[in-house]
């Protein structure tokens, strides 16, 4: 089982400390290529924590069983069966949006941020805190990636939910700004996402400093971020 | 930051940022005075605007970064990134356009990467970039040389205080030469689109061809001063004359001659002001050989077969993603070692 102080770490290191986006620099392809808006972005996570909470539950549960030396083509087996269901789920009862994100839901299963959490913290976990932990990475990149969705859709376009009903029906886009804003149309190409996604890091990180200041603490030591995609 | 310490050669050139921009700013005059006499006074209050608005950035982003505001504001260098986007935005832009490119050179490109001397592109060509790739529209309207508009005319177009029609503008000669070729389908020869007047003029576009050859002997002055050396320049005219004229030696009806190439878009001020920037370029003689030849083969390239009316930008911001690379690879032996030994 799972203790309230366990549950509490596991959130605040996927939502926030280990934040998949801001930290890891994990699942870099995606981000790229979904967060045009807000919409897009949201359910692209959406899609991630289910995915993410699914296989790290049931490879928590095998753990015991999985032999070491063939345990990654398990893992990836064990996710790739999880994305197949969230794959189809989509295109049954939300096919607008399935089209939308198109070959990024299949693509899931090579974000590195999937086999990372299982391969570092499912094995040696209970299947509750393997769930909470895929769960909870998934929502650290759910917030990162709506908010950097929402950025550059209100830059570029000057709406903010725009495809949102593909999602919930009757509900519209909101625009922001007046309709003859011409759009910045760098924000919704890939460089926009680096521009704005780097702006979001340095924003993080001039908190942590700013916080550890006021802590009068040490600074936490900066945790390696690894690139990939 | 003079350089004053005591080590040799002894024999000291007052090398200042502020007297190297000066200068600059001084050799791109004659072109502005020919683009005011025969483009019209737009370009004045673009530079105007652009200038206002390098200032504005660069003072809150050193506010911001916490850098005294003085020497870094007065050396001159946000003055020379205005003024290249002045010269290098369409003069009709309106002025929003220009201010959020000369923003974003400012604040992102050179700011966000700590400032003068840490920037690995060049300001002026990211707002050109950024502005070409987010507005393509507005960034290919150029002003009509069969209409003559006066400084008032102009100031309300680039205000927006009257409408943006039609006939005002027109398309880049360049521009009109690979449109004119395309549609003709391998019918038109490139004599027969040059011999349109209202386009062209005695070897190049009408009107830019003076203005471009303006910023040659602003460039050749520059070098004469040696704030710039011989070796960008010389490549990057020899790279794109010689693949411009390989190509016209092997079918002039589609391609244009070399002459044409020089002295159309943005060649001569590419070559001589934008190329040679010290901060972005290759520092090694053999670098910058390389790196000026790289830009002018990329140039023609963009230009002639690409989608964007002209490929200086994007060649000197692709050649600058390479210098690094170049610079490890041209590093010249220490005096007295045998190279690489």
């Amino acid at each position: 089982m799972i203790t309230w102080a366990e549950f509490k770490e596991i959130f605040v290191n996927g939502t926030w400390r280990q934040n998949s986006s801001l930290v890891q620099m994990l699942g870099m392809c995606p981000l790229l290529a979904m967060t045009t808006s807000l919409v897009n972005g949201a359910m692209l996570s959406l899609a991630t924590i289910i995915v993410m909470g699914s296989s790290g539950f049931v490879v928590a549960l095998l753990r015991n069983f999985i032999p070491y030396e063939i345990r990654i083509p398990v893992f990836i087996l064990i996710a790739a069966v999880m994305v197949t269901v969230v794959d189809l789920g989509m295109n049954a009862y939300m096919h607008d949006m399935y089209n939308i994100l198109g070959i990024f839901i299949p693509l899931i299963i090579t974000n590195c941020l999937v086999l990372a959490r299982i391969e570092t913290f499912a094995v040696k976990n209970g299947p509750l805190q393997a769930m909470f932990d895929g769960a909870f990475m998934g929502l650290g990149m759910l917030w990162t990636l709506s908010l950097l969705g929402a950025i550059r859709e209100f830059i570029g376009t000057g709406t903010v939910l725009s495809g949102i009903e593909a999602v919930i029906p009757g509900l519209h886009q909101i625009e922001v700004l007046p309709a003859d804003y011409p759009g910045f149309l760098v924000s919704i190409l890939p460089p926009g996402a680096f521009i704005v996604l780097a702006c979001m890091v340095a924003a993080k990180n001039w908190y942590e400093v700013k916080a550890a200041e006021r802590a009068k603490r040490q600074p936490p030591a900066p945790i390696s971020a690894a690139g990939c995609h | 930051m003079s350089m004053d310490f005591s080590t040799p050669p002894y024999l000291l050139k007052n090398a200042s940022v502020t007297r190297v921009m000066t200068q600059v700013l001084l050799a791109l005059v004659p072109a502005i005075a020919v683009y005011t006499w025969l483009i019209g006074p737009a370009i004045l209050i673009q530079i105007a605007i652009a200038s206002l608005a390098a200032l504005l950035g660069e003072a809150l982003m050193l506010k911001v970064r916490r850098q005294p505001l003085a020497p870094f504001l007065g050396d001159g260098s946000a003055i020379v990134t205005a003024w290249l986007i002045a010269l290098v935005f369409p003069p009709l832009a309106p002025w929003w356009m220009v201010v959020v490119g000369t923003l974003f050179a400012i604040v992102v490109a050179k700011q966000l990467y700590g400032g003068l001397g840490q920037n690995p592109f060049n300001p002026a060509m990211v707002a050109f970039a950024v502005c070409i790739v987010s507005f393509p529209a507005l960034m290919s309207q150029w002003p009509n040389q069969a209409l003559h508009l006066g400084f008032a005319d102009q100031f309300q177009i680039i205000f927006g205080l009257t409408p943006r029609l039609d006939a005002l503008t027109a398309a880049t000669p360049l521009d009109a030469l690979k449109t004119g070729l395309k549609l003709g389908e391998g019918q038109v020869g490139v004599a027969a689109l040059l011999a349109n007047q209202d386009v062209y003029g005695q070897f190049a576009g009408r009107g830019w061809e003076w203005i471009t050859l303006c910023y040659l002997l602003g460039g050749l002055w520059l070098w004469q001063r040696k704030i710039i050396t011989w070796q960008v320049p010389t490549a990057y005219i020899g790279a794109l004359a010689a693949i411009s004229g390989a190509l016209w030696l092997y079918d002039p009806a589609q391609f244009a001659s070399p002459l044409f190439h020089l002295f159309s878009g943005g060649a001569m001020l590419g070559a001589f002001f934008i190329a040679t920037d010290p901060v972005s370029g290759s520092t090694t003689p053999r670098g910058k050989l390389i790196f000026g030849a790289g830009a002018g083969l990329l140039t023609y390239l963009i230009r002639v077969f690409g989608g964007y009316p002209d490929g200086v930008a994007f060649a000197i911001l692709l050649m600058n993603i390479c210098t690094p690379l170049i610079d490890l690879y041209t590093q010249p032996p220490i005096f007295g070692m045998k190279n690489g030994k």
